[in-house]
Formats: C-alpha cells, sequence, structure tokens
C-alpha cells in the first residue's frame, strides 16, 4: 500500500462523508420541525401551521432524497475503501449499522411515502403518526451511527482475540465514554443548523419585501429555536472538551495548540495562530495567559498533556484541528449573538423591521452547516493518526487498492456530487424563493404539489394573507 | 450448541437480497424501459407508481451491506474490495435514479429531460453492475490470507457481462408486470405489447445461465447433476416453464397482478437456482459461511433485533403499499 492512495481513499472517504452530513443535518432538524408544524396545525387549526407544513415539506423531500442518495453511498464505503477496518472492527461497527437500518432507515423510508403523498389519503391523525415516525427515525439513526463513530473514538466494552475485535459487552459498547456528549452535540448542531437555515430563508423574503404572516411566523420560530438552543450548544460543546481531555488528549492538546508544559505555569489559551509542525511550536501566536487551564482544569496553574509529550508519530495534524476548531467555535459564538439581538429586536417590537437583523440572519445562514463540518473534521483528524483510537491505525484500515483506481473513483463521484447535488440545492432554494403559500386542497388525491405540476390555486388573495396579522400568535 | 448462528444470519440476508431484488427490481425496470414510453404523461404516472415507496424498496438494500458487515465482516471486506469498481458504478446509478423521483418533478419545463435521461442511464447502471457483481461473484474471488488477491477488474468477464445485461432484462420484465398491474389504459396496453418479448428473452437468460455456469465450474455441475440432488432439484426448471407458461396466457386475459406476482415466483426460481449453485459458500468457492461468520457475540447481538423488527417491518412497509394501493392515473399527482 503506498501513501498515495492511502491519502487518496482519506480524500475520498473526507468527501462523501462531508457531502452526506449536510443533507441529515437539515433532514434531522426540519422532520423534528414539520412534527411540530402539524401538531400546532391539528391543535389550533390556524391554517398558517399548515401552509408552512406544506412549504417545508417540499423542500424537506428534495433534501431527503439526497441525504438517501449519499448515505447509501457510506453504507458500502467501509468495505470498498476500509476493508481491513472492516475485517477487524465489522464484528462492532457492522451490528451497529445493522440495528440503524432496522430500527431507523426503514421506519423513515416506510412512513416517508406517507408523510410526504399522503395527505388526502390517511386521516390527519394517521398522516401526523407518519411524521413523527419519520422524525423519530432520523434521531434514532443518529443515535446509531454517533455510537459507531464514538466506539472508533473511544472503544470500549471489547477485547482483542486473534488480531480481531470482539464485542465483550454491548451496553460498554454503545455507551462509549464520548457517546452521550457526541450524540446531544450532533442533535442539537442539526437543530442549530436547521433553525439557522429557517430563519436565513424568512430573511431573504423580508428583504424581498415579503412580510407575510407565514414568513414572520418561521422567522419568529426560527430565532426562538435559536436562543434556545445555541447557548446550550455551547455548554454541551465545554463539557464534551472536557471529556475529550479526559480520553483522547493528543486531540485535545492539538485542539489548544499546546505544544509543551512549563513547570509551574498555567496554560494559555491560544487564540490565534499557527501551529508549525516541524518547530514544534505556534507562530504568530496570540495567547491569553492561563485562560487554558482555566477552561479545561477549572484552576489558575492546572496543566495538561502537551503535544511534545506524544512521540510525532502519535499526534495529529495539527493545524486542521487547531483551526477547524476554532471556526467552529466561532460560529457558535456568532450564533449566540445573532440569537440575543433578534430577541432583543422581539422585546423592543423590532423583530420584522430591521433589516440590518435580517442581514444578519441571511448571512448566518449556512452557517450551521459550516459549524457541523468544521467540528467534524476536528473531530476526526484530531483522532488521526488512529482509526480507532490507539487499538488500530489508519495506515492498517486501508483497502490494499492502487492509486489508479481510487484517483478515477474519487474524480467521478467528485463530477457527479457537484452536478447531482448542485442542482438538488437549487431546487431547494428555488423552492424557498416561492415562499409559502396557502394551501387549498386539490381535487384529486395528491399532495405536495411542486412547481412542475399544475398547483392548486389559491381562492384566497396572497395579500389577504399578507395583512393577516393575526394576534394568537403571540410574536410580540 | 443449539442455535446455527451463521447459518440463520445467511438466511437473512438471502431475504433481503431477495427483497431487494424484487421491489428495487420493478422501480429500475420502470426506468429501463423509460425510453420505449417519451410521452410527459405516461413518464408522470410511470414514476408516481414508485415514488411513495421507491425509498423503503433500496433500504433492503442498506439491509443486505449491513447484514454482511455485521455477521460476515470477512465477506464484507473481500467481496466489497473485489468488487469496488462496479460497486461504485452501481451506487452512482443509484445516486442519479434516486434524486429523479424528486428532481424530475422540479425540474423546469426545459430541463426536465435531463432528469429523465439521468433516472434511465442510472437505472440501467445499477441494474446491469448488479448484474456484474452478480456473475463475477458466481464466478468466484481469488483471497489469500482474509484478502482479495485479484486485480482491479478481474469482474470483466464475458459471463458477468452476460449476467448484468441479463440482470437488466429481468427488471425491465418486474417493472412492465408491475406496471400492467399500477395502470390501465394504453400505458398499460402498451405494457402487455412489451411483455411477452421481455419474457421470453428472460427465459433465454435463464436457460443460458443454467447452461454456462455448470459448464464452466465443474463442481457447480456436481452438485446439480449428481444422483439424489438431481431428483431434489428437478422441481426448478420444470417450475420456471409453468411460471412461463401461465405467465404468458395471463398476459392474453385482460391480466391485473397476475402477471407480476407470476413473474416475482419467474424471480424467485432464478435466485434458487443460483443459490444451490453456490450454497454454502459466501465467498465462493472456498469460504463457507461458517468460515466467514463474525464472534457470535456479535450474530447474537444484531439477530434479536433482526427477528424481533423485521416482521414490524414487513407490516409497516406492507400498509404503506396498503394506503397506495389501486390504479395510478394521469393527473393522480403524486407529486
Ligand atoms: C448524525 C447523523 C448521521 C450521520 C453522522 C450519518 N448519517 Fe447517514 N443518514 C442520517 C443520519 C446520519 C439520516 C438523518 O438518518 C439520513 C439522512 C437522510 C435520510 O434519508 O436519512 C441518513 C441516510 C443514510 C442512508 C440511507 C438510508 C435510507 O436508505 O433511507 C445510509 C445508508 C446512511 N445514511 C449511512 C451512513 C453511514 C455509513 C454513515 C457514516 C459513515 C452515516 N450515514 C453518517
Ligand atoms: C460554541 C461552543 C462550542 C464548543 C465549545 C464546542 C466543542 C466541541 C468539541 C470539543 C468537539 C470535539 C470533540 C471530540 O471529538 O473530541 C466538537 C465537535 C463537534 N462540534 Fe462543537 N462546539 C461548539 C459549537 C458547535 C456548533 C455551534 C456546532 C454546529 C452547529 C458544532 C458542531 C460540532 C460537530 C458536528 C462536532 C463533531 C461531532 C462530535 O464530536 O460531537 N459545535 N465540538
Ligand atoms: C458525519 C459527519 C462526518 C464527517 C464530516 C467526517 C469527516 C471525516 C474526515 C474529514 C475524515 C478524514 C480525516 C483525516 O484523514 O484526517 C474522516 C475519516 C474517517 N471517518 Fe469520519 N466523518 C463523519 C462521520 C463518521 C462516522 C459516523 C463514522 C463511522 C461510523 C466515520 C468513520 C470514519 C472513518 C472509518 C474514516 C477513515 C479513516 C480516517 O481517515 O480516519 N466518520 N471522517
Amino acid at each position: 500500500m503506498d501513501i498515495d492512495a492511502l491519502l487518496l481513499a482519506r480524500i475520498q472517504f473526507a468527501f462523501t462523508i462531508s457531502f452526506h452530513i449536510i443533507f441529515p443535518a437539515i433532514t434531522i432538524g426540519l422532520a423534528s420541525y414539520l412534527a411540530v408544524l402539524e401538531g400546532l396545525w391539528l391543535k389550533t387549526r390556524n391554517p398558517l401551521y399548515r401552509d408552512l407544513y406544506h412549504f417545508w415539506i417540499k423542500i424537506f423531500s428534495v433534501n431527503f432524497g439526497m441525504g438517501v442518495v449519499s448515505g447509501l453511498v457510506m453504507a458500502y464505503q467501509f468495505g470498498t475503501n476500509w476493508s481491513f477496518f472492516s475485517d477487524f472492527a465489522g464484528s462492532i461497527t457492522g451490528p451497529l449499522l445493522a440495528y440503524e437500518v432496522l430500527t431507523a432507515f426503514f421506519l423513515e423510508a416506510g412512513f416517508l411515502g406517507v408523510m410526504l403523498f399522503g395527505w388526502n389519503r390517511v386521516g390527519p391523525g394517521l398522516h401526523f403518526f407518519s411524521t413523527i415516525m419519520v422524525a423519530l427515525g432520523t434521531l434514532i439513526s443518529s443515535t446509531w451511527i454517533l455510537a459507531s463513530n464514538s466506539w472508533m473514538q473511544t472503544p470500549a466494552g471489547y477485547e482483542i482475540v486473534d488480531g480481531r475485535v470482539i464485542p465483550v459487552d454491548w451496553l460498554a459498547v454503545i455507551f462509549n465514554p464520548s457517546f452521550p456528549y457526541r450524540l446531544t452535540h450532533m442533535v442539537l448542531a442539526a437543530f442549530l443548523a436547521t433553525a439557522l437555515f429557517v430563519g436565513a430563508s424568512a430573511a431573504w423574503h423580508f428583504l424581498k419585501g415579503n412580510k407575510s404572516a407565514a414568513v414572520k411566523k418561521m422567522f419568529s420560530m426560527a430565532m426562538g429555536m435559536l436562543l434556545l438552543v445555541a447557548p446550550i450548544q455551547a455548554l454541551v460543546g465545554d463539557q464534551h472538551g472536557l471529556n475529550t481531555l479526559e480520553h483522547q488528549p493528543a486531540k485535545l492538546a492539538a485542539i489548544e495548540g499546546h505544544w509543551e508544559n512549563k513547570p509551574g505555569e498555567g496554560v494559555p489559551l491560544v487564540v490565534f495562530g499557527w501551529p508549525d509542525m516541524e518547530e514544534e511550536r505556534n507562530r504568530f501566536a496570540l495567547e491569553i495567559p492561563h485562560l487554558g487551564s482555566l477552561i479545561l482544569t477549572h484552576s489558575w496553574e492546572g496543566q495538561f498533556k502537551s503535544l511534545k509529550e506524544f512521540p510525532p508519530e502519535d499526534r495529529p495534524f495539527v493545524p486542521i484541528v487547531f483551526w477547524s476548531f476554532r471556526v467552529m467555535v466561532g460560529l457558535g459564538l456568532l450564533m449566540i449573538a445573532l440569537a440575543v439581538w433578534a430577541n432583543w429586536a422581539r422585546w423592543r417590537g423590532r423583530l420584522y423591521e430591521s433589516s440590518r437583523l435580517h442581514k444578519a440572519a441571511l448571512v448566518m445562514g449556512p452557517a450551521g452547516l459550516i459549524a457541523i463540518l468544521a467540528g467534524w473534521f476536528t473531530t476526526e483528524t484530531g483522532r488521526q493518526p488512529w482509526v480507532v483510537y490507539n487499538v488500530m491505525r489508519t495506515a492498517d484500515a486501508v483497502s490494499p487498492h492502487g492509486a489508479i483506481e481510487l484517483g478515477v473513483t474519487l474524480a467521478l463521484f467528485v463530477v457527479v456530487y457537484f452536478f447531482v447535488f448542485g442542482a438538488g440545492i437549487v431546487y431547494m432554494l428555488k423552492l424557498i424563493a416561492k415562499g409559502p403559500q396557502p394551501y387549498e386542497p386539490k381535487p384529486e388525491p395528491s399532495d405536495a404539489g411542486s412547481p412542475g405540476e399544475p398547483v392548486a390555486t389559491a381562492r384566497r388573495p396572497i395579500s389577504a394573507a399578507m395583512h393577516d396579522r393575526s394576534t394568537h400568535f403571540g410574536d410580540q | 450448541m443449539g442455535i446455527d448462528l451463521p447459518l440463520l444470519w445467511a438466511i437473512i440476508i438471502l431475504f433481503g437480497v431477495f427483497m431487494y431484488v424484487v421491489l428495487d427490481g420493478f422501480d429500475l425496470g420502470i426506468g429501463i424501459l423509460f425510453p420505449f414510453f417519451p410521452d410527459k404523461t405516461d413518464r408522470d404516472v410511470m414514476m408516481n407508481t414508485v415514488a411513495p415507496v421507491w425509498d423503503g424498496n433500496e433500504t433492503w438494500l442498506v439491509l443486505g451491506g449491513a447484514g454482511l458487515l455485521a455477521a460476515f465482516p470477512l465477506a464484507y471486506s473481500v467481496i466489497l474490495d473485489a468488487f469496488m469498481l462496479p460497486l461504485i458504478f452501481m451506487l452512482l446509478g443509484l445516486v442519479f435514479r434516486g434524486v429523479a423521483f424528486e428532481f424530475r418533478f422540479k425540474a423546469s419545463e426545459r430541463r426536465r429531460h435531463w432528469w429523465d435521461k439521468g433516472f434511465i442511464a442510472g437505472s440501467i447502471c445499477a441494474a446491469f453492475f448488479q448484474g456484474v457483481t452478480l456473475g463475477g461473484f458466481i464466478d468466484g474471488v481469488h483471497v489469500v490470507e482474509r484478502t482479495y488477491s485479484g486485480g482491479a477488474l478481474e469482474w470483466l468477464k464475458p459471463f458477468s457481462v452476460f449476467t448484468g445485461i441479463g440482470l437488466v432484462i429481468a427488471y425491465a420484465l418486474l417493472g412492465c408486470t408491475w406496471l400492467i398491474f399500477k395502470t390501465d389504459g394504453k400505458l398499460q396496453e402498451n405494457m402487455i405489447r412489451v411483455a411477452r418479448p421481455l419474457l421470453l428473452t428472460v427465459l433465454a437468460v435463464i436457460g443460458l445461465i443454467s447452461l454456462w455456469t455448470p459448464l464452466s465450474h465443474p463442481e457447480i455441475a456436481d452438485r446439480w447433476f449428481a444422483v439424489p440432488n438431481l431428483f431434489y432439484f428437478m422441481p426448478v426448471p420444470v417450475l420456471v416453464l409453468l411460471a412461463t407458461w401461465a405467465t404468458w396466457r395471463q398476459l392474453g386475459q385482460q391480466p391485473h397482478a397476475g402477471p407480476f406476482l407470476l413473474t416475482l415466483c419467474l424471480v424467485f426460481l432464478g435466485y434458487s437456482g443460483l443459490g444451490i449453485s453456490v450454497w454454502p459458500y459466501i465467498i465462493p468457492p472456498d469460504i463457507t459461511i461458517w468460515d466467514a461468520a463474525a464472534p457470535p457475540q456479535s450474530q447474537g447481538f444484531a439477530l434479536v433485533g433482526a427477528l424481533l423488527i423485521i416482521p414490524l417491518i414487513l407490516m409497516y412497509t406492507a400498509w404503506s403499499y396498503y394506503v397506495f394501493r389501486g390504479k395510478v392515473r394521469p393527473g393522480d399527482g403524486y407529486h
């Protein structure tokens, strides 16, 4: 196995998984959002909720399709690219993936048809139930796949016999030390990314002059969600970091850009800098003394393991870990700022008026997805050079393919993904640009009308909906 | 030791793959038939017969992969390694096929034909490379010390190309009879017209594969033609002929679900035939399901879930088909 092929296999995996995670993140968030909207519609019978449901479900369906096909690729990448890993650890990752298929993918797929196309085919109760099942499926799916990934980060409950992993305690495997943190952090990340996405869609309509009641409603809901979740995410992330300090000290040292401990001195927090792997120090570093100790050990002069305490071949590539972490945290702080600003504006009665706020919300639209990618890059690159932390090296995991096959397939993936998912993202944006429409049932049993098709014509003039400033939404 | 875990798992995986072949078979078949039905309304109807269920159909493929990884990690790693290229081509085909369901209805009038073509090419490509993988699998995989030892293009042989083409045709027949079941009027008549030639071609393909495999693999010939076995296995070809004949007759008399169900029988028989040829090897020609088995802790743990949950899955899948029962007509815009 030559180095080029290993590098290509890693790039291929990183490329396909990075595309994949974008779609699940929105799927997870939107599925729950749709369940909430449908529940509110059934409870209050306020047509706004129904209209929003029918608006977002179209975007959801496009996004879901892309999530499924990109996920299908992932399920096979373990074998095509990491065959030694699959043979070595398949006895653990396999059953977890099998449970994911059995408990989550089938659930999503089984109820998706009814959710998308069954509005007039089943009663409202059953339809609501289907939506909930889909939303539940996405959460169950996250649970299993994160158990699997967390086990690779902080393996537990296994022993190695004849060069292969044997599970001895499944509860310990699933509830491995980093799993609770990773699951919470990722699900919240999906909710945040979706809230920002919904908020940006509304903000775009505001800036275009469309201040219909439905658009206001979704902006208000998104900003409320942001205020609720963004601060919690920062707290969870902090705890996650402490957990990493305990179980993956080399990764944490890379995150902090912490090269060495000086006797009796606290560790500074490196805000910015360029970690130099050769010289084993940070260049152009901007440091805040003692803050690193304070955050991670909760004491003024506490110390934690530094990079130099690990042999060079056991260190991850520090610049990526260091910088992707800062991108994530920076965006997280911006999200908190946006949430505070928006809800302060709400309190002042300017939530729908301040175009500066709307511009900020629009710009922050992709921030959740970027933070998710940055977070995964921190986590996965920080785990290097191991696939299974301290157990199996990435270099020993890779399939024995030649660089040519890997190069060709990588090129194919890049071309196809940019073309197909690029088009899909354009369709999603077009659907968003259309904005929520008052829903009128069609005479035929049908649903989720699409722009390519004749859509039910609104009998109610749209302006009526726009001026429908009902009071019972409690926005202000 | 009472339970033979590898055996149970082999049955589950065989069942999952069979469900996949049958269910996604007719989805893919619709894409394969698309070129012969250029009319937009026809195409809308064809798509809408599967739009609510295709995702569930494809999930059986994921179960096949995940089940293999869980129960036979060695087989998963060797087979996916050996067939990396055809499998990746198949996956890319499924990408186009899968997104076409949504994109086709979201695209502008001018761009729609792109996604029609993507749907066609994706379906054919996925079906063909599944068949190629199947053929290469039957032909055997070289393994040395738990690792695939052949080249990157070893799967590319006349036999596997033939099975690839064969599977495309078989899926087309499944799609065709499914549409006879789910449509009416002119579209149904056209489907009935296509069905007979397809049926005969499928019969010819089955016949050729049945000759080709024993001729090129003496051990497979031994298995089929040794004396007691011959009698046990005799019903398979006889039933194939019977099913073909019954389908042929059905097609002549205002068919509804009949041809589809009979085609399912046909596919099942072909599938069993291949099973008989390969059993009990999970990586032919030397590695059996027992050699490749994951530790019992893994197989047992996953088995509990599989046995409890698969019946549930079958139930709500059936319910979802039931919700969308009946003929699909133009203007029934699910979309
Ligand atoms: C935190 C969540 C998460 C993460 C980290 C992953 N996925 Fe995923 N995946 C989902 C959350 C999800 C989902 C929300 O359940 C999806 C998205 C859209 C969908 O249909 O389900 C999905 C779809 C999806 C599908 C298609 C399911 C179907 O047919 O319905 C497969 C096969 C995979 N994924 C496999 C993987 C693999 C092998 C991963 C790791 C390498 C992975 N996913 C990472
Ligand atoms: C604001 C403060 C935040 C802190 C302190 C924080 C902390 C962390 C830490 C320490 C890790 C690495 C864990 C490890 O692998 O050992 C991580 C990973 C990750 N972060 Fe954050 N995070 C924050 C905000 C965010 C935000 C806003 C998002 C996305 C919207 C996000 C998404 C992720 C993801 C997807 C991962 C990888 C998966 C995981 O390991 O959980 N994070 N985070
Ligand atoms: C969903 C979000 C995820 C993202 C964005 C992500 C990202 C990445 C990246 C960037 C790498 C390359 C790291 C490097 O080589 O420096 C990688 C490697 C890898 N990841 Fe993930 N990952 C994700 C989830 C997962 C999950 C859920 C699993 C397993 C269950 C997983 C398993 C692996 C494996 C096997 C490798 C290859 C070995 C390696 O290079 O470390 N990843 N991932």
